[in-house]
């Protein structure tokens, strides 16, 4: 699993990255009541907003963390957004993409370097 | 955050948890560990207490009520000499141009009228009653704090330490004893439940507030609940929904001026604006403030531009209030349109994120009103 600076987590499953947020972006978030995610198949470059999440306070924007193709957003998240808050890191889960360029993923940090960001 | 203003509940907050924001220059609890949206549930199913201690709380006094009454109708076109001993009224301070400049509570207590109105313009609002009444005199009560107690479980809360709160009713005002302490108390609020603000002592408020938590159905609520709550209730939030910008009938408040008040009756007009305001009670405003239920699941928030189709280039509108409804279950709003638009059903269309989103105008409150009438 791999992190990046904005609280997304990356995980491989074969040459697919899913990709959703962690329990301490949810916690700061609060309740989410709304998630706007992408077309399948909608090419994306690092740093497009692809997923606006609304949550009872503001929205806010989650960025493609590297390029490449959506291939599978969770559907579920339309009718049952609070999944992201009751399981961020599984259920939870936004898009999941395959990347262009898999070396952009050499730059996130591991979960030692995430955990004493957020500590 | 010291530069700002503490009730006197901050350090229970604190204990309890909450997340402290800014607030009309006050430190306020935004939430607690429960959450807005389990904090605004709880207060709907059960009963929740908030902290209100920011808003103003003044004694306006003359030779009697009715002195006290007619000169705050210089300035407020609601009918106070007429309100019941022990009772309470919704109102507004009006400007020349029939704008409104804050939004209040009014008690009649018998010799002098109890009035409670926001933080954000309680020190405007006290030169203004200070600067433009005469007979009487305007005291701001700063040694008192003030709790609201929302929600079906409030009554039962709140008789078990004095009986007499039960048989208020709803806009009913009384002393009441509580936690061994004389309080004021009104079986109003701003959530849509039934319910008391509670005047006590600010050195008794935290043992009064930890006795109505010590009820196993109380919970502390913050701010983002009991803006949600107050926004299915289809209450104003003054600076959002109305403001100098809006009139009492834009604002559809017209219910809030009695006929006495209006043309032809005894005490017509008398207030400032009231020209612009009696007129458009008897004629109708061009816009009106409505209920919009986003046809989506989006929250659609204050300042999204309303537009009459999928395609006008001009905004016929605006939301003021929005966001997500939690006993609704969904996205609920306020804005203003065009009076011909403004008809229950009429589909118009919000801007978000450069796409035109549906919403149906809808009445309201969102949520069924549950007070003790």
């Amino acid at each position: 699993m791999k992190y990046t600076q904005e609280h997304e987590w990356l995980r491989a499953e074969g040459d697919i990255i899913v990709v959703g947020i962690t329990e301490h972006a949810t916690t700061q978030l609060g309740d989410i009541v709304f998630v706007e995610l992408p077309e399948t198949g909608t090419t994306v470059a690092k740093d497009d907003e692809v997923v606006v999440i609304e949550s009872v306070k503001a929205a806010s924007d989650i960025m493609a963390p590297i390029d490449g193709e959506i291939v599978e957003v969770n559907e579920a998240l339309g009718d049952n957004p609070s999944l992201v808050n009751e399981d961020a890191l599984g259920a939870g889960w936004f898009f999941k993409i395959k990347p262009s360029d898999p070396s952009q993923l050499d730059g996130y940090m591991d979960e030692a370097a995430y955990n004493s960001l957020i500590s | 955050m010291s530069e700002l203003l503490h009730t006197a509940l901050y350090d229970l907050h604190v204990e309890l948890g909450a997340k402290m924001v800014p607030f009309a220059g006050y430190a306020m609890p935004v939430q607690y560990p429960m959450g807005v949206m389990q904090e605004h549930l709880h207060t709907r199913a059960k009963a929740g207490l908030f902290d209100v201690s920011h808003m103003g709380q003044v004694i306006v006094q003359g030779d009697s009520y009715d002195a006290a009454a007619l000169a705050l109708e210089t300035l407020i076109p609601v009918d106070i000499l007429g309100l019941g001993s022990d009772r309470q009224r919704y109102g507004f301070f009006t400007n020349d141009a029939g704008g409104m400049m804050d939004d209040l509570m009014l008690a009649n207590r018998g010799d002098h009228v109890f009035v409670v109105v926001n933080a954000a313009c309680k020190a405007a609002d006290i030169a203004h009653m200070q600067a433009n009444l005469t007979g009487v005199t305007v005291t701001e009560i700063t040694d008192r704090a003030l709790l609201a107690l929302q929600g079906p479980a409030a009554e039962t809360v709140l008789a078990a330490l004095d009986p007499k709160a039960a048989e208020m009713r709803f806009m009913d005002v009384a002393t009441l004893t509580l936690a061994g302490v004389e309080c004021w108390v009104s079986r109003s609020g701003y959530t849509g439940e039934d319910g008391y603000e509670i005047s006590a002592p600010a050195a008794n408020a935290t043992a009064l507030a930890k006795q109505l938590l010590a009820h196993e159905d109380v919970a502390p609520i913050g701010l983002g609940a009991r803006d949600s709550l107050r926004l299915e209730g289809g209450l104003c939030l003054y600076g959002h929904d109305i403001d100098t910008q809006t009139t009492p009938t834009t604002a559809a408040l017209n219910w809030a001026i009695q006929k006495v008040r209006r043309t032809g009756g005894d005490r017509a007009g008398g207030f400032p604006g009231a020209d612009t305001i009696l007129a458009e009670l008897a004629g109708g405003a061009t816009t009106k403030r409505v209920g919009l239920l986003p046809q989506g699941r989006a929250p659609m928030r204050e300042g999204i531009a309303l537009f009459a189709d999928e395609t006008g280039a001009t905004p016929i509108g605006t939301i003021t209030s929005g966001g997500f409804g939690p006993t609704v279950g969904g996205p609920v709003a306020m804005g203003y349109l065009p009076t011909d638009l403004a008809s229950n059903g009429t589909t118009v269309y919000g801007e978000l994120r450069g796409k035109r989103l549906p919403l149906t105008v809808a009445p309201m409150p969102f949520t069924p009103a549950n007070f003790k009438r």
